[in-house]
């Protein structure tokens, strides 16, 4: 059994024993650890006292509570963040205001329990906190040997690839087994939707294949004057079709000879995701425009649409792998999650900056800004 | 018209694998109410106790189906539920209820790997059902 150190502060000797003994034959387990987890209770009677304990051994979780004689427990808390960042707090306190609580937690206790508590009360509280001090510390194990990103990378890809395969063989099955009858036509349905999820399932396999293009490195990007006008065109025609069946225009503003010293393929990766995403979360009827303009120490590109936006909580989620924002708009729009992630990729390795601004049911415009570099060294470095 | 079918609350955000298990409980004989999200299930258990409940456990959260489960016995502590996943064999991870004290974190009767076949499903729902 593993064992987590818990100091307990108040100046209460009975709410110090009171949590020991709550405590003493106490353990909790995880699904997620082999161990069962048992605590040691440690006692502090002023905050003082606390400050010298944590000093010497530094515990996991500390119980605090804030009516202490000398230094409050506001003030240990405040220690314990500046000095010993990885302690969870938890504040007990009899004077349980929603204000103390929301200071308390806006300077980092993790969590408020409110005095009088029972066992169970306690308990549970304690097992919260231990299973989030667990989460981290094998969060922080996968980090520090740098395999969490890609562990949460493969599990969310093989999550991405299997699910359409399951629903796939479901709907075999289901004709296999005729569940629906003898009639072919009882099947229409079953069948368009495998289609359509073979369909997504391509155009992840697509996004993978660009994403991997992106993060090949710069050594394999054939870099070389590229034709934006031309790239753009040629991005609005393979997404013809698709705009016609959706009864959306696209249009291209674009100011002459703007090249860019980039990978062609990158760029097509850009245009492309921009304006497939501009016009598949678009209205019947609506429009795409694409800007391409240059000034002295920048091109711009800027593709709007008129969409069904994005929520200003949700823009800053827009460029994470996988993440589809999921609304009843959006509902059946198919994608992989990964179009704009690439994106940023790209507008990354060419130190480009990316701006969203959008209105809800009124549209998106998505701007990507590439510095030039004018070549003059002494400008560059100012 | 009432009803005295049971009523079987399925949660999955894929809405092929909520299609394919509401077609084929309803097969068993089953009132069928689905919801696609976390968010949805909680706002549909406002004003429903289901007989049993079918959760998948990767939606908004990876771990949506727990928290799902866990508010649903909170209100409902009567109402078994089914946990439906793949994510054991996804991430390597081993979740399971198998022990009590898993069973009282994870606070579902039973775990359920995506794949199953109907008549399996069938007799476990009844099993919990204590048909």
């Amino acid at each position: 059994m593993e064992i987590v150190d818990i100091l307990v502060v108040d100046d209460e000797p009975g709410i110090r024993s009171g949590v020991a003994r709550i405590l003493k034959n106490f353990s909790v387990s995880y699904p997620f650890l082999e161990d069962d987890i048992g605590f040691n209770v440690i006692e502090a009677s002023t905050g003082e006292e606390a400050i010298q304990v944590i000093s010497k051994s530094v515990p996991a979780v500390v119980l605090l509570d804030n009516k202490l004689p000398g230094i409050q427990g506001v003030e240990v808390l405040e220690y314990i963040n500046k000095n010993h960042p990885d302690i969870l707090v938890m504040m007990i306190t009899s004077y349980a205001s929603l204000e103390l609580a929301i200071k308390a937690t806006n300077i980092g206790a993790y969590d408020f329990v409110p005095k009088p508590f029972t066992p169970q009360e306690l308990k549970s509280s304690i097992e919260n906190i231990t299973k989030h001090y667990f989460l981290r510390r094998m969060t922080r194990k996968l980090h520090s040997e740098g395999k969490q990103v890609r562990f949460q990378f493969l599990t969310i890809l093989s999550h991405e690839l299997k699910a359409p395969l399951n629903a796939i063989e479901g709907y075999l099955r289901m004709m296999q087994n005729k569940e629906a009858g003898d009639s072919i036509d009882n099947y229409m349905d079953f069948i368009d939707r495998s289609l359509s999820r073979i369909h997504s399932m391509r155009s992840l396999i697509m996004d993978l294949l660009d994403l991997t293009h992106v993060e090949s490195g710069k050594r394999n990007r054939n870099l070389r004057e590229v034709d934006l006008n031309l790239i753009a065109r040629s991005a609005i025609e393979t997404m013809t079709p698709l705009a016609i069946q959706r009864d959306v225009s696209i249009s291209l503003e674009a100011d002459n000879d703007v090249t860019l010293f980039a990978d062609s393929g990158d760029v097509e990766i850009l245009f492309n995701n921009l304006i497939s995403n501009a016009v598949k979360y678009n209205k019947p009827g609506g429009w795409v425009h694409c800007k391409i303009a240059k000034s002295a120490n920048e091109v711009r590109i800027e593709v709007s649409d008129s969409g069904v936006g994005i929520k200003e909580e949700d823009i800053s989620k827009l460029f994470q792998e996988f993440t589809r924002i999921k609304n009843p708009q959006s509902k059946n729009v198919t994608g992989s999650g990964l179009g704009l992630s690439i994106v940023k990729k790209i507008a990354d390795l060419y130190g480009a900056s990316i701006k969203v601004d959008s209105k809800i049911d009124e549209g998106s415009t998505f701007t990507i800004t590439f510095p030039i570099p004018t070549g003059d060294l002494l400008n560059d470095s100012i | 018209m009432a009803t005295n079918k049971r009523t079987i609350l399925i949660v999955d955000d894929d809405i092929d694998y909520l299609f394919q298990l509401k077609f084929q409980v309803e097969k068993m004989g089953f009132d069928v109410v689905t919801a696609e999200s976390q968010h949805d299930a909680e706002q549909v258990l406002k004003n429903l106790k289901p007989d049993l409940a079918i959760l998948d456990l990767m939606m908004e959260n990876e771990d949506s189906g727990f928290i799902l489960s866990y508010k649903l016995k909170r209100r409902y502590p009567d109402v078994p539920v089914i946990i439906a996943t793949a994510v054991s064999s996804e991430t390597g991870m081993s979740f399971g209820i198998s022990s009590e004290q898993e069973r009282q974190w994870i606070k579902a009767d039973l775990y359920l790997e995506k794949g199953i076949r109907p008549d399996q499903l069938h007799r476990e729902i009844l099993k919990l059902l204590k048909q």
